[in-house]
């Protein structure tokens, strides 16, 4: 991979992880209310897979979703305004944390109802094929919604109609707080749930991501030049809590096995890879950290002068007229 | 033109298929069955399997597939065999058809059509004889249609495929085979628009679906006692058309409402509500709802009979807001 290319993922990742400091700091103060799901610790998985799709790609996600809307190359600011509230948020501040949605770049929503986006995605892949194009849908979910019927209906209608999707579960190991061994019956590898469907699976190791990108990138390929799905696993581990809710360890996991996970921290597995192999210098790392705090920054004071939505506005975009 | 409530979807969703290459039907036995009442008989023919699709038993999933084919720009007609099978569906159309456009700020839309036979038929028993219309017309972002004659039907499931909204389309099982006069051709009823199916002076009677039908039987009843009761079919139960209802509540200052489903927050006590809202003051008296008795549907064909509104309780409860006992 290319010098540029690196420092393009690299600058991604550090985005989203500046950004969702940022973002814990703006809930702590207020700023920000409701449920709020932070992806600190996965975003390799969102960088690495993104960076693999055309601009007329689609993209799906879950709640959990602020890092794959930056990911798809959403305004920061724009991004910060929705979960502000603020009328200049993608979507006019109605969405929120959990519903960001960016048309324009095909980022077709994060979903807020676990499992309930896949038939969704699934549904754009029909649209494509019925008209006979080659783009893909990429469905983010996380391995909680692998036990949920919308996942196992989903993964039989894509297979049997041949649909371009990549499934890509985001298995940080716990649904809220239930580890995945309680939860999924085939939890050593979630992926065979897929095989059950005859669908072609894989998995990765999601801290890496340059691993993601060259997965995911086989994975897109076969799924536009074949049309048929695939089903990738991405092992990673979110850092902090559920939800802005819950502290990073709390009951159900020890603070050691967050410690444990740390270590393979995806921006720093990244920023170490660059600097041993010398396709980065101290200096450029500085200099990329600095751009990155600029831009969060923008973000947040964009975000804080933005007007809050009009009331007038509450019961605009319930119909198309 | 003289056609069953059965061709008369037939033949509108034909001809929007024809017009649009958007427009696709999906659903369970669509294709090589030809539907489980054979709305769809001759499409796979016409259409192929592109744009009629046989699904697996599993509405979640179809559903949600073809909500995100509207997403996506499609226009897809869903048929649910029976809107019993919808509510495994429900969560697709609640939380995703309905408020996609919402929680988007109007970035998507979901032009989509979901519909298929509503209510009771002969002794299908409970979990295949219910009316479960008020729960749709409780979501915003939804549109809900109830037609009850072929000309209503084929006019209104035309507008409902064009129009970008996601509408909740409840046909009856008991209606497919009935007849009646249709338009000529390609004509649209506009969503939104109630019409007087009879004019009368003394009582309205306010109906859709299959109990318009006993309404008007009722109101035939009332016709040789002398008393002369207006026929309201509002064809669209969201959004309600409460100029139409108002106007011939203002005009007899006496209403009764029917419908087939559960009294206990059915859509009677809503239509009740919205005209006390505007014509209070013309009414003689309360507003007289007729509705299903608060039971799931029994099976033994007395007691399903007994569940159901009839013309003589329709009667009985014009009688009752003209004070005659």
């Amino acid at each position: 991979m290319e010098r540029a290319h690196l420092v393009h993922l690299y600058t991604q990742m550090l985005l989203i992880r500046r950004f969702e400091e940022r973002t814990a700091e703006m809930y702590a103060l207020g700023k920000i209310g409701g449920f709020c799901h932070l992806c600190i610790g996965e975003e390799a998985v969102a960088v690495g897979a993104v960076d693999a799709l055309r601009p007329d790609d689609y993209v799906f996600s879950a709640y959990r979703d602020h890092g794959h809307c930056l990911a798809r190359g959403s305004d920061p600011k724009r991004v910060m305004a929705e979960l502000f509230g603020r009328v200049t948020g993608l979507c006019k501040g109605k969405g929120g944390s959990m519903h960001l949605v960016d048309a324009e770049r095909r980022f077709m929503g994060g979903y807020a109802i676990v499992g309930g986006h896949l038939p969704l995605a699934a549904g754009v892949a029909f649209a494509v094929k019925y008209r006979g194009g080659d783009q893909v849908v990429l469905c983010f979910f996380g391995e909680g919604a692998v036990p949920s019927g919308a996942c196992h209906e989903t993964l039989n209608l894509a297979a049997l109609w041949g649909l371009p999707v990549l499934f890509l579960c985001e298995n940080n190991r716990y649904g809220m707080g239930t580890p995945v061994e309680r939860a999924v019956a085939l939890y050593s590898d979630v992926a065979q749930n897929a095989a059950a469907y005859g669908i072609e699976a894989g998995r990765v190791d999601g801290m890496d991501v340059l691993a993601v990108r060259d997965a995911v990138g086989k994975a897109v390929e076969q799924v536009r030049t074949r049309q048929r799905p695939y089903f990738l696993e991405a092992v990673t581990y979110r850092f902090l809590g559920h939800s802005m809710a819950d502290p990073a360890h709390g009951h159900y996991r020890t603070k050691a096995e967050v410690d444990e996970a740390k270590k393979r921290d995806p921006v720093l597995l990244l920023r170490t890879r660059m600097l041993s192999e010398r396709l980065a210098t101290e200096a450029d790392i500085k200099r990329i950290e600095q751009e990155v705090a600029q831009i969060v920054r923008e973000a947040v004071e964009f975000a804080d002068a933005s007007p809050v939505p009009p009331v007038t506005a509450l019961e605009e975009d319930v119909y198309t007229s | 033109m003289k056609a069953t409530y059965r061709e008369a979807l037939n033949q509108a969703l034909r001809e929007e298929m024809r017009r649009d290459d958007r427009v696709f039907l999906i659903g369970e036995d669509v294709a090589y069955y030809q539907g489980a009442f054979k709305v769809s008989k001759g499409f796979l023919e016409e259409f192929g399997s592109r744009r009629v699709v046989d699904t697996p038993i599993t509405e979640l999933g179809f559903t949600g597939l073809a909500i995100g084919a509207a997403m996506a720009g499609l226009r897809p007609v869903v048929e649910v065999m029976t809107f019993n099978f919808a509510i495994l569906a429900m969560d697709q159309i609640v939380n995703n058809a309905a408020k996609i456009r919402y929680m988007s700020g109007g970035q998507l839309s979901v032009p989509i059509v979901i519909r298929g036979p509503g209510s009771a038929a002969h002794q299908l028993a409970a979990q295949h004889s219910q009316s479960l219309e008020a729960w749709f017309c409780h979501v915003p972002g939804l549109k809900v249609v109830a037609p009850a004659t072929p000309h209503d039907a084929k006019g209104l499931i035309k507008s409902a495929i064009r129009d970008e909204n996601p509408v909740i389309f409840i046909e009856a099982q008991l209606l497919y085979p009935m007849q009646g006069e249709i338009g000529d051709g390609d004509y649209t009823i506009p969503l939104g628009v109630a019409e007087v199916k009879r004019p009368g002076t003394d009582v309205t009677l306010i109906a859709y679906s299959k109990m318009l039908l006993v309404a008007l039987e009722a109101a035939e009843k009332l016709a040789q006692e002398g008393i002369q009761a207006e026929v309201v079919d509002p064809r669209t139960l969201r959004p309600l058309d409460l100029t139409t209802l108002a106007a011939s509540a203002k005009k007899t200052g006496k209403v009764v409402v029917v419908e087939e489903g559960w009294p206990f927050a059915g859509l009677g006590a809503q239509i009740a509500e919205s005209l006390y809202r505007q014509v209070f003051d013309y009414l003689d008296g309360p507003i007289v709802r007729v509705t299903g008795r608060d039971a799931p549907m029994p099976y033994a064909r007395d007691l399903e009979d007994a569940a159901i509104p009839d013309a003589d309780q329709v009667v009985a409860a014009a009688h009752q807001v003209l004070y005659r006992t």
